[in-house]
Formats: C-alpha cells, sequence, structure tokens
C-alpha cells in the first residue's frame, strides 16, 4: 500500500496538532512556536480538545494494556478528522510522541486487535508528522535568519527520532540555516542523554550520569544552547543544567526556529 | 574491590557508579572498541551483511530441531561423542564423568561464555580436577577470582596497574605497567599447563550441521591448543549455535569478529571435525561434543526466540551508554550484561526474581538495535519483557500503581483536564520566584536530588491558545 501523502498542492493545507502531555503542561511556549511556524507557512491548525497523552509512559513501564487505552483515545480524536478530510495531517513537535503514535501504537493493536483500532491507525500513521519532518519534508521550508545567526548552538539528535523515525537530515537543515551553517559538532551527539522517560526516575542515578556526560561534551564543544526535539530530554538536560550551575540552556527546536527565523 | 554481584540491584548499580578506576576502564575500552566496530564495519556493505547474517540466524532457530539432529548425524559420522544436557547440572555432570573416566587432573579451557553460563569451573574443581583459563583476559580473571564483565573482553574493567598489582601477587612479576611484559609473563605461566593438561575444554561459536565441524573464533591461538594438545578435548555449545552451511558459519565468523573487535578477521578461526585420524600427526584421541539447552528451549517457548539469534559478538553493549556507565558486574550474577544479558538473564532464570530489573535498566535508546549484526530488536524484546513481567505481578508494585493511576487520569479528556487544573494550581500556589522546583517529596525526590525540575506552567498550552483565539475573534468583531 502506498502510504496517503497529505496534498501540498492545496494552498492551506490543515493539520491536526498533537502537541503532547509535557508540552500542555510544563512547556506550552513550544505548542505556540509550533502553532506559529506552521501558520506562517500558511497552515491551518485544528487543536483537537479531547487530545490527552500518547500513552508512552504506560507502554515503556510495560503496562501496554493501560496504554491501550490512551491510544484509543488518540485514534478517537484524530482517525475521524482525517477519515472526514478535515485535516490532511497530524503534526507533533516530539519525536518521542511521533514514534510511539506510528510505530508503537502498532505493537499494542496486535495483542489488542479490533478492527476499528487497525483502520483507525491505518489511518494516521503515514499521515502523523514530527515538526521538522514536516517542515522540511511536506512544506520544503526554506529559513532565512530574521536576525543575526545564532550562535554556538549544538544539536542533540533525540534517540526516538534519530533511531526510530530516522529523522536526523531535517532539523540539522533547519539549523544550520539558523546557524548560517555554523552548527556546532557536539561529541558523542548521539549518545543517549538519559531521560528514558520513567527510566529518569525508577534508575535515576544511571540517568543523570548519562546527563552529565551529555553536560561535559556540551561544555567541550562550547555549547550555550542545545537544540533538541523532545521536551522530556529538554527537561532532563536543563534539570542538570541549572542544577550544575551551568549557562547551556536545552531548547526545543520549535521555539529556536520560531523566534529565530522564518521565510 | 569488584562489585558484590549478589548484592540487590540497587545497590549494585551505586556500588558500580562509586567505582571511578572502574568507570574510567570501561569507559576507554568501550569507546575504543565501539569507535573500532564503527570503522570495521563502515568498511563493508553492512546492511547487506546484516541481512544475510539475520537470514543465516533465523533460519537455524527456526529450524532448530532438524539442524540438531543433522548435527548430531555428522558428529557421530565424524568420531565425536554427542552428549544432550537439558540443565546446566546435567552438563556439568557429564563432563564430571568424562574427567572421573578419563583420569582428568588438569584440565585447560579456552574462551567460553557458555561455561560460564552453566558455572563448569566450579564443578570440576569440586572433584579434584585443576581447571585453568588460557584466554589472557580470562586467565587474569581466574587469578584475581572474579567474573567477566564483558563477553568478549571479560576483564575490560581492569585497568592495567590493576593487572599489573595482581600479577605481582599472584605470579611474584617485577611492577610494570607495559602490558607486552605482564601478557608474556602470562604466557610463560600458561605454557606449563598446555603441556601438562590431559583435557582441553572449549565453547563453541558455530556448529556446522552439514559436516559436524565446530568453530571457535580466537586471537590468541589459544583455542587451537586446547582443541589439539591434550588427549580428550570437550565442546561445549548451547544449542542455538547451529548453523546450517559451512558458507554460514563464515559470514557469521565475519559479522562477529567485525562486530566484536573491529578487526577484518579474527586471527584465528578454529574449526573440529572428530578426533585424530590414523593418517593425523596429532590432535585428540577423544572429542566429546555436549549440547546445552539450559533454559533455550523455555525463552523460544516464551516468545523470544529472536534473543536465541545473538552470536554473541558484544557490540549491543559496546554501544549501550547504561553499559558504558555501570559495566558488566552491575548487571549481576549472570555470564551474560548489557541489553542481551538484560533479555536473556530474566528469561533464563526459573526464578522470575533473578534479573527482574534488568529489562528496566535501558533507556530504549535503540543504539544496541541499530549495532546488532543480526538486527536482533532489543528495545522491543525488552519492552515486551517489562510487559510480561508486569502482568505477571513481578514488577514493583508502586511503580505499577504509580503508572496505572496516572494513565487512568489521563485516559479522558475530562479527567485530564482537572489534572491539568491541579498541576497549574500547585504551580501558582508554589510562588512565582524561580519556574523550577528545587526539591520535591518521594517518589519525585528520585528526580529532583540530582536535578531541578520545570513548573508546570501558570497556563496550560491549551488555556493560552483559547484565549488568544478569543482575543482575535473579539478584535475582528470590534473591526467590524
Amino acid at each position: 500500500m502506498t502510504p496517503p501523502k497529505p496534498n501540498i498542492d492545496i494552498p492551506h493545507p490543515k493539520v491536526g496538532l498533537f502537541v503532547s502531555c509535557i508540552v500542555d503542561v510544563l512547556y506550552p511556549k513550544i505548542g505556540l512556536a509550533t502553532e506559529k511556524l506552521l501558520v506562517s507557512q500558511g497552515v491551518e491548525v485544528v487543536f483537537p480538545q479531547e487530545q490527552t497523552c500518547c500513552g508512552q509512559p504506560a507502554f515503556n513501564a510495560g503496562q501496554q494494556k493501560d496504554s491501550l487505552a490512551l491510544a484509543k483515545n488518540f485514534l478517537n480524536t484524530f482517525a475521524p478528522m482525517i477519515e472526514e478530510g478535515e485535516i490532511s495531517s497530524i503534526v507533533v513537535p516530539s519525536g518521542s510522541c511521533a514514534a510511539m503514535i506510528k510505530h508503537s501504537y502498532a505493537v499494542i493493536i496486535e495483542k489488542y486487535p479490533s478492527e476499528e483500532l487497525i483502520r483507525q491507525h491505518q489511518v494516521i500513521e503515514h499521515n502523523t508528522y514530527e515538526l521538522s519532518e514536516y517542515l522540511v519534508e511536506v512544506l520544503g521550508v526554506g529559513i532565512t535568519p530574521s536576525h543575526r545567526p545564532l550562535e554556538n548552538v549544538a544539536y542533540h539528535p533525540c534517540c526516538h527520532l534519530l533511531r526510530d523515525l530516522k529523522i536526523d537530515q531535517q532539523p540539522r537543515h533547519l539549523l544550520e540555516k539558523l546557524t548560517d551553517n555554523k552548527l556546532l559538532s557536539l561529541p558523542e551527539a548521539e549518545t543517549c542523554c538519559g531521560f528514558g522517560g520513567l527510566f529518569s526516575l525508577w534508575n535515576e542515578e544511571i540517568s543523570v550520569e548519562m546527563g552529565l556526560r551529555k553536560v561535559r561534551n556540551l561544555k567541550a564543544c562550547g555549547a550555550e544552547i542545545v537544540a533538541v526535539s523532545d521536551a522530556g530530554c529538554m527537561a532532563h538536560l536543563n534539570g542538570i543544567l541549572i542544577k550544575e550551575g551551568h549557562p547551556c540552556r536545552a531548547i526545543h527546536i520549535a521555539e529556536l526556529i520560531a523566534d529565530n527565523g522564518l521565510d | 574491590m569488584p562489585i558484590d554481584i549478589d548484592a540487590p540491584y540497587k545497590s549494585r548499580i551505586r556500588e558500580a557508579l562509586s567505582d571511578s578506576n572502574v568507570r574510567g576502564a570501561v569507559n576507554r575500552a568501550m569507546s575504543q572498541l565501539a569507535d573500532r566496530r564503527e570503522k570495521a564495519v563502515a568498511a563493508i556493505d553492512n546492511d547487506t551483511m546484516r541481512d544475510e547474517a539475520r537470514e543465516i540466524r533465523e533460519h537455524s532457530i527456526r529450524n532448530l530441531p532438524k539442524l540438531l539432529r543433522e548435527l548430531e548425524v555428522n558428529l557421530t559420522r565424524n568420531g565425536c561423542k554427542v552428549h544432550w544436557a537439558n540443565t546446566d547440572i546435567e552438563a556439568n555432570h557429564i563432563v564430571k564423568t568424562i574427567a572421573q573416566t578419563c583420569g582428568t587432573k588438569t584440565a585447560i579451557k579456552s574462551k567460553s561464555m557458555v561455561t560460564e553460563e552453566i558455572h563448569l569451573n566450579n564443578s570440576l574443581q569440586e572433584i579434584g580436577v585443576e581447571v585453568v583459563e588460557t584466554d589472557l583476559g580470562e586467565y587474569i580473571i581466574q587469578l584475581a577470582n572474579e567474573p567477566p564483565s564483558h563477553i568478549v573482553a571479560p576483564v575490560i574493567h581492569k585497568r592495567a596497574e590493576d593487572i599489573s598489582k595482581l600479577f605481582q601477587k599472584e605470579l611474584g612479576m617485577e611492577p610494570t605497567l607495559d602490558p607486552a611484559i605482564m601478557c608474556e609473563a602470562a604466557r610463560e605461566e600458561l605454557r606449563k599447563y598446555f603441556l601438562k593438561a590431559d583435557m582441553g575444554i572449549s565453547g563453541c561459536n558455530f556448529a556446522i550441521a552439514e559436516t559436524g565441524t565446530l568453530c571457535i573464533i580466537t586471537n590468541e591461538g589459544n583455542g587451537r591448543m586446547v582443541s589439539s594438545l591434550p588427549p580428550v578435548h570437550v565442546i561445549i555449545a548451547g544449542i542455538e549455535k547451529v548453523v546450517s552451511r559451512v558458507e554460514d558459519a563464515v559470514l557469521l565468523w565475519q559479522a562477529a569478529t567485525r562486530n566484536a573487535t573491529g578487526q577484518d578477521a579474527s586471527v584465528y578461526f578454529s574449526m573440529t571435525s572428530g578426533p585424530k585420524k590414523e593418517d593425523h600427526a596429532d590432535g585428540p584421541k577423544e572429542v566429546h561434543v555436549i549440547l546445552v539447552d539450559n533454559a533455550r528451549t523455555n525463552v523460544m517457548e516464551k516468545g523470544y526466540a529472536d534473543a536465541l539469534m545473538c552470536i554473541r559478538c558484544g557490540a549491543c553493549m559496546d554501544v549501550c551508554p547504561v553499559y558504558r556507565e555501570i559495566g558488566g558486574h552491575a548487571y549481576g550474577r549472570t555470564a551474560y550484561p548489557g541489553p542481551i544479558g538484560s533479555i536473556l538473564t530474566p528469561l533464563m532464570n526459573e526464578n522470575l526474581n533473578v534479573g527482574k530489573d534488568l529489562p528496566f535498566a535501558s533507556s530504549l535508546c535503540g543504539a544496541c538495535r541499530d549495532a546488532c549484526p543480526v538486527k536482533i530488536d532489543l528495545p522491543r524484546l525488552l519492552l515486551e519483557l517489562r510487559n510480561d513481567l508486569s502482568k505477571q505481578k513481578i514488577t514493583n508494585p508502586f511503580q505499577t500503581f504509580l503508572v496505572k493511576s496516572f494513565t487512568s487520569l489521563l485516559k479522558r479528556p475530562k479527567r485530564y483536564l482537572t489534572m491539568t487544573k491541579i498541576a497549574t494550581l500547585i504551580s501558582k500556589l508554589s510562588g512565582t520566584k524561580t519556574n523550577t522546583f528545587a526539591s520535591l517529596p518521594s517518589p519525585f525526590n528520585r528526580w529532583t536530588r540530582s536535578r531541578v525540575l520545570q513548573k508546570p506552567s501558570a497556563k496550560t498550552f491549551r488555556e493560552i491558545r483559547e484565549e488568544s483565539h478569543k482575543q482575535l475573534k473579539h478584535k475582528d468583531q470590534e473591526m467590524g
């Protein structure tokens, strides 16, 4: 089956925005920046109020049956909107939530199958995009820095975005534009920051040591900003950076672009 | 002092993280191994090799009974004596019986993880057989009386100075940090045993069914001496080691070597097809092959056949960010640390409580899945195992309860809204001086002990959005 692609010839594509629970409650700015970016590109943004959490915490805790309820809520919220043509795509400013929706839902549904869930998942799995993927692949966004190019920016590829969704060039492309091709080379960039969802609580000591390694590498390359695509990794890294009294900050890529450069 | 590998999980982790010498050694060695590995796989068409290696291993595991029968027939035809062991106890009993029948006094061993798994050395020592490890790394940890901490590089947790001290104490060597001198000292010592041993014990990397040939990969040549010098050669192989054809073993040899040590090929690849024949110049008089199940069938029956495709290259631990921080001993009493060990250890133990924390000792970053030469989806298996453990109520009940209640709040939009209202309220009540919490009560202090926590926003995204949309509407109306 060829994946149904959104029709980008439509002058004003309409997308459903899933912000994730962390963004909704802890970092609304990321959601606002995401919407601003999409709107600036002529995209109409719909925010269904029924959305809650994608279900990653329960799924990763090994409570797949519990995560089923959240998968259902997501699918019941978004799938009909696509089926009825109200939106063409779903945009998510988080690599890990996008990976959960696209890949892990299939694992849950395989265990608790129903015709409706299978159909709904087929409808959304090829139409769900992580933000940088949507901007670059679907909209072909070109960025010219609106102010001076950003300096001392490093990129930490979040694991699910990099390895599960295999999205790496897209955010790097956007960041190279923002920094006038001076994105720093972060040592051990592809090593996990140690967040890992509930791993950061149940295995806090290991999680923090992994985070401290990332912080040492950020220091080593002189980063003042580390761009990330997941609010969880951002909370973890900033939690350590602030505690350590280090001036570098993790900032979500949506905020960086919305604040510093657009066509 | 090495970690107490029988201590509870949390204390093992704490001990491991507080030992800066071990951490330094593991970190240096793992960076080196990972770098070498990356170069070695970049030099070839790794995607194709992985596909082919995967196909071979899938074929082996899917056709295990048939291939094992073929292997037995051909081994027997070659003059080997084939034994089957269901459990570790049975396997050890078979080796002990062979040793007693042959009057074995000294057994030399080449590196073998399955013998670590069944604790063969202890078992032979109990009946008075002297057992000497001849792989340099294994020899060092045998002298130190420690278990291996990595499946390829067993002594990775020790620094040169640690090994020097050990050799001074055990071998009476002069102090030196020169690895070549230390290696020479071990060689001198091991030579005595090579010459006097009356039994050689080896593991097996691949067992070729069509020819009845057992292959071992080594770099030091000790494997060849173990398999050819003593009059009796005992080979211990997990039943999953079988492959169909000679070409399969050769391809897997490539895959294993590039991923294990970053070499194009190991220095030695020894193939044994039975005892010395009349026209042979040398070789053992007797070759015994012990095919060990020891819960492998259980692993398969529980739905984790993929884990049996492992060719023991160690790449998953070399690239694992968790292994790199804690090292192999923190994984407890098991022959298999790292991501693959976190799957095999709980599955291979009858007591489900053994290793129950290991599937959770992963951030699920996926580096292991990308590295694995036989494309085992390790994060997926870890997730399945978490799910199985949780269904069997073996996971921490408090954690399960927290996640369950949290999820039940999130699954209904109305409850979710109430919860976000409470979160924003907490944020408002906690003052506006900073936007982070510096310390929180249990269990959230697990976060705040070493990190500050971002406070909930005073208004959620959806509240802010709704307000701004209302304002826009209002403006539109005013403008008429």
